[in-house]
């Protein structure tokens, strides 16, 4: 049992912007020995503070074999990320993490490896696709899947790019709606899946995004054959603390915040897709 | 629980009396506005003698008798909850100097003396132990909780008088305490027939006036056992109501419930059990630092299942929903039995009277799938 903790302090290394609202921020902690015991599974998120406003749940989307950058992709959608927004190198903040259990990474090897993101949920697959990319041949054919809803929205499009060069690899972009550049294809996420090129009874999928997106793509992979227990979802609900107290993240019996955010579909598929839960 | 004594009605200050002289503050019971309520008890004519407290639905009413009793009422809007899970409470403060540099540090408001409490129920016992499981028994323990706890002395006393919303019997929490406490009291009209749960309870009645217990006054006791059980007229199906709440999600009560209730959260204040909260920022106003506050919260407000855009418990039904499947279901498997320790309060201070047992039935009733 650990002690609920403060923040530590990081600092801002790095700042990009990837589209009009979204921007990466690389962090470092200050304190050494911090840094030096710092590590993170993918799939993991910390708490970010920003002083004089506030925390929040932010997934961790660097290379978790180099734990000593800590690298997260935000959306401003509000009061703390808007904050976060303005953040320039140098700039400190808080920080408190990592926690939750993150993505089934020991249950991949020599299995086909699916991941289907929507939105921003690219972000917290980032550090499986490091993983993936770096030991490519510990697995079988992957498929990377990311849906945005204007074409406009992609972000990391070379690094799709790059994705699509490796052999076994398919990359595979939608968009609701696309503009005149768009090459990928037009609609939903889970209209990519016709042209998957996996064995899905012999696939983990890893799968993060809206919650309407997650149910109807978790549904058609069930009927395509995949199994309950190999498809794994990043969930969200509201966090104020992190550590198992505050209630907010309760989704049934579960607390988000410490049983996930991510959960194979099957310890979840009684209230998955349930209304007002 | 071996080593009792009689405490005459008369020598009762002496117990507040050597808890102080210990250290202590001591809390107790005491009638303010018409209700019972905790705080910091000096002497005993702070205590409310011969309150006799009529609770319904959505009605709390108190009478103040001759009796020579000041526990004969059950309990007040306040459990043990308040004094050890702060309603407010600071977690840390964060400064940052003219370079941008941050420092944080935690909240350390040193107690300045432990608590002890008098006049604790067997419903706040069992409260507790439920938010001890919470608090510290998990992957992380609260230091703040953790900090209050250890020094807490309890001194329970067993129900004579429980209100008309209790139902402690059938929750098996009550009326009388079994354990979690350092002392234990009976009361009768002439004092009060003690006994200790705890080392510290033993040292302390070694201080005490005690008269050897008769055998026609434990005889007394035990009658008034039986007669606060079987005063209870509400209860809960006993055991795991998961499986059967989970079967009724789309039960057409939940929305029944919903017309009548407010959404006030009053319910998840006075529940001993409740455990929500948010976190806020308050920036301190001379610009010296900025305070991360900690403050109740409950699942009947919006901002409870708010994500960007989105409230997860869009309508009050679900927000009802959340609250009694949670405490009556979900509780089993995060902690091991029921989150209602049958105290009832939720009951009597929801201003219009929505009552957890009949609701309940009315759920289970229907068959509905
Ligand atoms: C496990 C997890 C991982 C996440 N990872 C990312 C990520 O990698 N990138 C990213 O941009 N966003 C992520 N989010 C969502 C992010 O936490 C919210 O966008 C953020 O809290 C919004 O805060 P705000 O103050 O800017 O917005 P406001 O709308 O002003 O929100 C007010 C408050 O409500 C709470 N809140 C609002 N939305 C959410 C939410 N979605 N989840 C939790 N609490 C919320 C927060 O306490 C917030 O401060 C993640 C959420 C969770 C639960
Ligand atoms: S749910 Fe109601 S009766 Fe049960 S412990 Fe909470 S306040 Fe008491
Ligand atoms: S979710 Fe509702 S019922 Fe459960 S502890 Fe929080 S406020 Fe109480
Ligand atoms: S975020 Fe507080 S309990 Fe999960």
């Amino acid at each position: 049992m650990t002690e609920r903790g403060i923040p530590m302090q990081v600092e801002v290394v790095e700042r990009v912007q990837e589209s009009p609202t979204v921007f990466t921020l690389q962090l470092r902690l200050i304190e050494e020995a911090q840094r030096d015991a710092y590590r993170f599974d993918p799939g993991q998120f910390n708490m970010l503070y920003l002083y004089g406003v506030g925390e929040v749940p932010i997934s961790i989307d660097g290379d978790p074999d180099r734990p000593e950058l800590l690298q997260h992709t935000i959306r401003e959608v509000g009061r703390v990320s808007g904050g976060l927004a303005r953040l320039q190198p140098g700039d400190r903040l808080g920080l408190r993490g990592p926690f939750g259990r993150g993505w089934p990474m020991e249950r991949l090897d020599g299995r086909d490896v699916l991941i289907v993101t929507g939105g921003l949920g690219c972000a917290p697959v980032l550090p499986v696709i490091a993983r993936l990319m770096r030991q490519r041949e510990r697995y079988r054919r992957v498929a990377i899947l990311q849906g945005v809803k204007h074409s406009d929205d992609l972000i990391w499009r070379e690094r799709y790019d790059e994705w699509a060069r490796l052999p076994d690899t398919q990359v595979l972009l939608a968009a609701d709606v696309a503009g005149p550049q768009w090459h990928g294809a037009v609609g939903l996420v889970t209209t990519l899946f016709e042209r998957l090129d996996i064995d899905l009874a012999n696939s983990t999928t890893m799968m993060c995004g809206p919650e309407p997106m997650m149910v109807a793509a978790s549904r058609e992979l069930l009927q395509r054959g995949a199994g309950e227990d190999d498809i794994w979802l990043s969930m969200e609900r509201n966090m104020q603390c992190a550590v198992g107290h505050c209630g907010h993240c309760q989704y049934g019996e579960k607390f988000i915040c410490r049983d996930g955010p991510v959960f194979p579909y099957r310890e979840i598929a009684a209230l998955f897709g349930q209304r007002g839960v | 629980m071996d080593g009792t004594g009689f405490l005459q009605r008369e020598h009762f200050g002496e117990l507040i009396r050597i808890l102080a002289g210990r250290g202590y503050r001591v809390i107790g019971p005491q009638l303010r506005d018409g209700a019972i309520v905790y705080d910091d008890l000096s002497e005993v004519a702070q205590l409310p003698s011969g309150v006799i407290m009529d609770v319904q639905p959505a009605r709390v009413h108190a009478t103040v008798t001759q009796l020579p009793r000041y526990f004969s009422w059950a309990n007040g809007p306040q459990a043990l909850k308040p004094l050890l899970f702060r309603p407010v409470e600071t977690l840390w403060q964060a400064c940052r100097d003219d370079k941008g540099r941050l420092e944080f540090s935690a909240a350390d408001e040193q107690e300045a003396r432990p608590l002890a409490v008098i006049g604790v129920r067997a419903c706040d016992l069992a409260a507790l132990e439920l938010q001890d499981r919470h608090f510290l028994q998990g992957e992380y323990s609260d230091p703040h909780y953790a900090r209050r706890r250890e020094g807490l002395l309890l001194v329970a006393v067993n129900c004579t008088h429980p209100d008309a919303t209790c139902f402690c019997a059938s929750t098996g929490d009550g009326p009388q305490a079994r354990t979690g406490f350092d002392l234990v009291l009976d009361e009768l009209d002439t004092g009060f027939i003690i006994g200790a749960g705890s080392k510290r309870g033993t040292a302390l009645m070694e201080d005490l006036s005690l008269l050897p217990v008769r055998e026609d006054q434990l005889a007394k006791a035990a009658v008034s056992h039986q007669a606060a059980r079987e005063a209870q007229t509400r209860a809960l199906p006993p055991g795991d109501l998961y499986d059967a709440l989970a079967a009724r999600r789309e039960h057409p009560h939940w929305q029944a419930v919903a017309e009548r209730c407010l959404s006030c959260g009053n319910c998840t204040s006075v529940c001993p059990t409740c455990f929500c909260s948010h976190e806020r920022e308050q920036p301190r106003l001379d610009g010296s630092g900025s305070v991360h506050l900690r403050e109740w919260d409950s699942c009947f407000s919006e901002g409870h299942s708010y994500i960007t855009g989105l409230v997860i418990r869009a309508e009050p039904r679900h927000r009802y929903r959340q609250w009694l499947t949670h405490k009556l279901g979900a509780w089993h498997r995060q902690y091991g039995r029921s989150g209602c320790v049958g105290c009832g309060r939720c009951i009597a201070w929801c201003p219009v009277g929505i009552d957890l047992c009949e609701e309940t039935a009315a759920v289970l009733g229907g068959g509905h799938d």
